[in-house]
Parts: C-alpha cells; sequence; structure tokens
C-alpha cells in the first residue's frame, strides 16, 4: 500500500529536521574517518621528519613556494564558492546552487592543473620517488620527504578529483529543483566535505612547502 | 490487500512482501540486508574454516608431510586474513546488529539505508579480491602483512589481499557510521540512552572503534601497497625507511579490532543472561561504560604487540601497564553476568548454553591475556603456541560462542521459525568441547616452547598436536550441525509466535519475522530495559508482555 510522503523525505524518517540532523551527523563522522585516514600519513610524515630534518628541509627547498601558495589562494576561493552554492540552496535559487557549484569545479580543477604542473616538473627533475630517483646534494634520504610529498599530495587531489565527480552529479540535480530550502542535505553534506578537503591542504601547504623559509 | 495480509490472506512480513532475485539484491531493507551478510559471510567462514583444516592436518605429524613449506605459510596467512577481516569483524554487527539495532531502538530502519546496501556490495568486491589472491596461489606473509618482508621479498599475491583488506575496511566504515547516527537520531520516543539494550550500547562502542581505527589500517595497506608496485621506501630499511612505523601504525588498528570482535558479541552475552535468568541485568551502566571504557582503552595497549620490536623498556612497561587495565572493565561485565545469574530464574535453552560458555572461554582468553601483557611472561612465550591459544580463546571461544548464541536466540525473530532443540544443544556441547581440546592443548604446546606459523616440530610436542587436530575435526562437525538445522528450519521448523523466550526488549513486540517496517504503530517506550521487575505481574517477560500494548496485528497463520 502507497503510503504519502513529503517529497524528498525519506519513508524511514518522521520529519525533515530528523532526516537534516541524521545526514549532517553521518557527513562529520565520516569526516571524522577521513582527519584519521589523513592522520595514519601525518603520523609517518612526523616520524620521518624528525628522523631526517636536513632532507625533509633540502626536499622542501624543491618544491615551488609561488605555486603552493596560488593553490592555497584558489583553494580558499573555492570553499568560498561552495559556501555561496549552500546559500542559494537554503534561500531556494536552484540556478545559484549550480552557477556556484559550477564556480567550485572550475577553481577545482584550477588547482589540480597547477598540481599536474608541479608534479610534471618535479618528474622532470627526477624527484620522483622509486628506482629512478636522483638527488645530486650531500643530505641523506631526501627521497623520503618526496615520498611523504607525493602521498599526501596524491591523496588530497584524489579527494578533489571525488569531489569534482561528485558536483557533476549534483548540478544537474540542482538545475531541475530537486534542492528546496527544507530539504538539501546533498547540498549542504557535500559543502562539509569540500571544506575538510580545503583544510587538509592548508595543513599540508605549511607542513610541506615552508620548512625552510626565513 | 491490507497493509497487514498479503494475496494468500498470510501476515505480511519483510521475508513475503516482496519476492525474486531483485527484490534481494537490490533492497534497502535493513533486515535483507542482514541476511545478504549473514550469507557472505557464513560463505569466508567455511573457506577460512577449509584452511584451518589444511593447517591442523599438516600438524598432526612433526614433519612436513602433507604441504610445502611454503603453502603452510599461505595456509596459515589466508586462514588469518578471511577469518579475522572477512568473518570476524563483520560478524555480529553486520548481521545480528544490522537485523536488531532498528528493531531494539523502535526506528523504521538504519539512517542510511543505501549506504547499508553499498556496504554489502563493497564487502563482496573486497571478498572477492581476496578470493582472487587465493586462487592465484595466496599469501605467505602472516595476516600481519610485516615490512619489509611484504613490501619487498615475498614472492606472493600481497597487492591482490591488500586491496581486499583495504577495500573491506570501507564496508565496516559505512556500516559503523549507520549505526552511530542511527541510534543517536532515531530512537523511540522515552528510549533514553540509559533505557537502550546493553547490545545497542556494545554496537555503540564498537562503532566507535571501527571508525576511529579502521582508516588508519586503510591508509598504512596504501602505503604498503605503494611501497611495492612504486618500489619505493617507505617501510624498506634498505631504502630508508622504518618497518616498526608500520607495526605501530598496523596495530593501531589491529588491536583495537580485537575489540571490534569481541564487544559485539558481549552485547549478545548481556541479552541472552538477562533474557534466560528472567532478571534485570545486575549493573546496567557499569556494563554500558565497560564497553566504552574498553572501546577507549583499546586504543592505548597497541605496543604489547611491539614488546620486542626494539621498543624502549619504559614504552613496553607503560603499554603493559595499559593492557592490564583493559582487564577492569572486560572482569566488570564477567562478574555483573555472573551477579545476574545469582537467585535467577535460570532456563538451559540453546542460546543460554552459548553464553555460559561464553563466560568460561572468554575468562580463560581474557586472563591469559593479562599474563601476556606481563613484560617477562611474553617475551618467554612471545610467537608461540600460548598467544595462539590465547587469542583463539577470545575470538573462537569468545566472538563466535557469542555470534552462536545470538543467532540461536534471535533465530525465531529473524525467520519466524524454531529449530531443534536436542540438535541445537547437541552441538552447542560438541562446539564446547571441540574448542577445548583443539585450543587448550596449545596454552600447554606454547607455554613448552613451540614457536608458532612453523610446519613442522620436534616429537616430543606430537601427543599434544595430535589433541588438537582432533578437537579441531569435532569443531568442525559442531559448526556443521547448525548450519544444517537452520536450513532445515526454514522450511520446516514450527513457527514461532512473536515472544518464543518471554524475553523483553521492543524486537519481542513486533511479529516473528517482522513487518518491512519494522512496526505497524510506532512504539513509545516508558519502561527501562529488561524490566523483569518483582511489581510486574508474575515478575516475568511472558506476563510483562501481555500486559503492554502491542504494535502486532492479530496473526493470520
Amino acid at each position: 500500500m502507497a503510503e504519502i510522503h513529503a517529497p524528498g523525505l525519506a519513508h524511514h524518517f518522521d520529519s525533515y529536521q530528523q532526516q537534516k540532523e541524521a545526514a549532517f551527523f553521518g557527513m562529520w563522522v565520516f569526516l571524522a574517518t577521513e582527519v584519521l585516514f589523513f592522520g595514519g600519513l601525518f603520523c609517518a610524515y612526523l616520524v620521518y621528519r624528525s628522523a631526517n630534518p636536513e632532507a625533509f628541509a633540502a626536499g622542501s627547498r624543491e618544491l615551488d613556494i609561488v605555486l603552493g601558495a596560488i593553490n592555497t589562494a584558489v583553494l580558499i576561493g573555492s570553499s568560498l564558492t561552495m559556501a555561496l552554492a549552500v546559500h542559494a540552496a537554503q534561500v531556494g535559487k536552484r540556478k545559484m546552487i549550480a552557477a556556484w557549484m559550477g564556480a567550485t569545479i572550475l577553481l577545482g580543477g584550477t588547482f589540480l592543473g597547477i598540481k599536474v604542473v608541479e608534479y610534471s616538473h618535479k618528474i622532470h627533475e627526477g624527484h620522483f620517488p622509486g628506482p629512478n630517483f636522483v638527488w645530486h646534494g650531500p643530505e641523506v634520504n631526501v627521497e623520503m620527504f618526496f615520498n611523504v610529498y607525493f602521498l599526501m599530495t596524491g591523496l588530497h587531489a584524489l579527494h578533489m578529483i571525488i569531489g569534482i565527480g561528485i558536483m557533476l552529479v549534483l548540478i544537474p540535480l540542482a538545475w531541475k529543483g530537486r534542492f528546496t530550502p527544507e530539504s538539501h542535505n546533498y547540498v549542504e553534506g557535500f559543502g562539509l566535505y569540500w571544506h575538510f578537503v580545503d583544510i587538509v591542504w592548508i595543513f599540508l601547504f605549511p607542513l610541506l612547502y615552508l620548512l625552510d623559509v626565513g | 490487500m491490507s497493509e497487514l495480509a498479503n494475496n494468500f490472506g498470510r501476515r505480511l512480513h519483510y521475508l513475503n512482501a516482496d519476492y525474486g532475485v531483485k527484490s534481494w539484491l537490490l533492497t534497502r531493507d535493513h533486515k535483507r540486508i542482514a541476511l545478504l551478510y549473514l550469507a557472505s559471510i557464513s560463505l569466508f567462514f567455511a573457506l577460512g574454516g577449509l584452511m584451518a583444516v589444511g593447517i591442523r592436518l599438516e600438524l598432526a605429524t612433526p614433519g612436513a608431510d602433507l604441504v610445502q613449506p611454503d603453502t603452510y605459510n599461505r595456509l596459515f596467512t589466508m586462514h588469518g586474513v578471511l577469518m579475522i577481516f572477512l568473518f570476524l569483524i563483520p560478524s555480529i554487527p553486520a548481521t545480528l546488529g544490522n537485523f536488531l539495532i532498528p528493531l531494539m531502538i523502535g526506528a523504521k530502519d538504519l539512517a542510511f539505508p543505501k549506504v547499508n546496501l553499498a556496504s554489502w556490495y563493497v564487502y563482496n568486491i573486497a571478498g572477492l579480491f581476496t578470493l582472487w589472491a587465493v586462487a592465484q596461489g595466496g599469501v605467505d606473509t602472516g595476516w600481519t602483512f610485516y615490512t619489509p618482508y611484504s613490501t619487498t621479498y615475498s614472492n606472493s599475491y600481497v597487492v591482490a589481499t591488500a586491496l581486499g583488506v583495504f577495500t573491506v575496511g570501507f564496508s565496516s566504515i559505512m556500516t559503523a557510521v549507520n549505526f552511530i547516527v542511527t541510534i543517536h537520531r532515531m530512537r523511540a520516543p522515552g528510549l533514553t540512552w540509559f533505557r537502550l539494550p546493553l547490545f545497542v550500547w556494545a554496537h555503540y562502542a564498537t562503532s566507535l572503534v571501527i571508525i576511529l581505527g579502521t582508516p588508519v589500517v586503510a591508509v598504512t595497506i596504501l602505503m604498503v601497497a605503494a611501497e611495492r608496485i612504486l618500489r619505493i621506501g617507505i617501510f624498506d630499511p634498505a631504502l630508508g625507511g622504518d618497518p616498526v612505523l608500520f607495526q605501530h601504525l598496523f596495530w593501531f588498528y589491529s588491536h583495537p579490532a580485537v575489540y571490534i570482535m569481541i564487544l559485539p558479541s558481549m552485547g549478545v552475552i548481556s541479552e541472552l543472561i538477562t533474557a534466560f535468568t528472567r532478571k534485570r541485568i545486575f549493573g546496567y551502566k557499569f556494563i554500558a561504560f565497560a564497553s566504552v571504557s574498553i572501546a577507549v582503552l583499546g586504543f592505548l595497549v597497541w605496543g604489547h604487540h611491539m614488546f620486542l620490536s626494539s621498543q624502549s623498556v619504559y614504552a613496553g612497561a607503560v603499554f603493559s601497564v595499559l593492557s592490564m587495565l583493559v582487564a577492569v572493565p572486560s572482569a566488570i561485565k564477567v562478574f555483573n553476568w555472573t551477579a545476574t545469574l545469582y537467585k535467577g530464574s535460570v532456563s538451559w535453552d540453546t542460546p543460554m548454553l552459548y553464553a555460559l560458555g561464553f563466560i568460561g572461554l572468554f575468562t580463560i582468553g581474557g586472563l591469559t591475556g593479562v599474563m601476556l601483557a606481563t613484560l617477562g611472561i611474553d617475551i618467554h612465550v612471545h610467537d608461540t603456541y600460548f598467544v595462539v591459544a590465547h587469542f583463539h580463546y577470545v575470538m573462537v571461544g569468545g566472538a563466535i560462542m557469542g555470534y552462536l548464541g545470538g543467532l540461536h536466540f534471535w533465530w525465531p525473530k529473524i525467520t519466524g521459525r524454531l529449530y531443534p532443540v536436542f540438535w541445537s544443544k547437541f552441538s552447542a556441547i560438541v562446539i564446547f568441547v571441540g574448542f577445548n581440546l583443539t585450543f587448550f592443548p596449545q596454552f600447554l604446546l606454547g607455554y613448552l616452547g613451540m614457536p608458532r606459523r612453523y610446519h613442522v616440530y620436534p616429537a616430543d610436542f606430537q601427543v599434544l598436536n595430535v589433541m588438537s587436530s582432533a578437537g579441531a575435526t569435532i569443531l568442525g562437525v559442531g559448526y556443521l550441525i547448525p548450519l544444517f538445522y537452520f536450513f532445515w528450519s526454514m522450511r520446516y521448523g514450527e513457527r514461532a509466535d512473536r515472544n518464543p523466550w518471554g524475553a523483553i526488549g521492543l524486537e519481542w513486540m513486533t511479529g516473528s519475522p517482522p513487518p518491512t517496517h519494522n512496526f505497524h504503530e510506532p512504539p513509545t517506550v516508558d519502561w527501562d530495559a529488561y524490566a523483569y521487575l518483582p511489581d510486574t505481574p508474575g515478575g516475568t517477560g511472558e506476563a510483562w508482555d501481555a500486559a503492554k500494548p502491542t504494535s502486532e496485528a492479530p496473526e493470520h497463520g
């Protein structure tokens, strides 16, 4: 027997409020697992940096601070556009949701593009870890810095690619008017994810790029 | 066609609401997903059991008679990987937890039904990776994947297995996020935290361990795979890495993983003890908080796996003391269960046999754990069969006894059928005897110095090893019997009524099997958990049950 439900309210929830609380709480719990996921890498970073301080400083000097700083600004900008998309959902402007998410994708794409430039530069210089790694300086174990660098930034970039993929699904839904001021948990929940990915970079930038400044 | 009955006038429930393969594979009903999980994990339990058969057959004689040394390494590794990652960790949460948590808290479903279904698919993909690794010839690193052997030297299918372990972690995380959100946000009106069944508390604590531990092992395994594929040196000392860092990261998850296996089982035992003594459980809040404190303490003890891994004596001493602290909440539980038995109206139904078995076996497993946490003893018995016996007492004697006890307790609720009393009691006793015969001799072997993970041993050890192999045969028979009568009962078993044990709990107030949305009327709770109180008429579950308004329509057949 078909039951009549409010649009966008799943059968097992009593109210939009309950559904929203569950969705956000679930997102926060998931982000807690993400913190621990990156946490394993931060732990490895900590151990190897304290064991090889000179090598990490030398490796860090090889990174392009200007490109890293530009990317930091780009990513913070994308968090702003994402926040504006969430605001558009709260006030029920469906086209603005799609537009601000489109802007977020552009900025995210810019970040990844700059990352590709940086990566190819490093690979060209022989700084990609593995049997072909080249280092001419006196420091020992600089390769470890690049192990950590590529793993951390690579995993971060993977999170951004997944985020862009999710937005490509959400934008058409937003355009069709799926998200209302009462029910737009996907937009707001995804906003939390995007800000989280942004915050990870806020930690990565100083830890990897700014080790030996000043 | 009404909401309560189908076309044939039969009462409509989650099993007959819809038919066909598609209705199962695309279901979002937590109860059906629980059954899907039950099928999948049973398959991997059987496979892991087959590996154990190989191990025990080889160890029946001192020499290398049956398998090559390399094959033996793969056998015990795959036994560990299959049993831990694909059976024990999901066993109770994904089946009984999935089925019961929404019922116990009066919800229609878990908070995220699609995520729940997705977790089953992710689990099976992980299973396929692992099966693929098995089919290729398996892994020989031990389930612990210690580096640099796993990353550099092992000539087996490490990456495929690692991929399986990595992927199955995500299915655990999906389940755990679902449980935490559901328990926080979807309890029935009036069902406060301290009215929750202890099964729910145990799963809450388990879910905390899963969400905080699993991501760490995932990223660690990712590093192992990166090191092996790209030939970089994260953990390989020859390339500048630190193998001890791997052990820290690995055990940061894999020790708490032990509590992922045992906590849900403890939750089951709390339910069984109170139901079969007709008494409110002794020290409800202590048991609830003991679950949470085991979950918290569990994150602070990983170093006791590394007493001999270049850890400083001071670190070793700290980890030793912290490990012993875990005994406190564990003992609180055991003593409270025992206190509940005191002057209870004990009935010896099959689930109760498992519960009593659990208390005895878990106590032995736990106390030998305290011995192993003692630095001096651990150095003596490190990597011997003493350790093997200890963790089998906890995982098989504890976790699997709880799992089987829970299956027997809630089987009538799950299927609406009863299983044969004689055979179920018989198999519970066979399992208990077979288990002790298998693993008790291993304590002696380990104490005498037989190291684990070897396919040959001095002839002096043969008697005890033959006892162990014989016990394993009995244990295997004990596990097969329920497989037969459970299948038999699904078709021929006597129909169970709503509450065959006269137990108290929301899950017993709805039909057996429950309707798709669990309750016809959303329940409201104004009583404490396990309200088997003297002032309730008769003080029993049946009387309590009759006095309460039910949310169930009359039975039609």
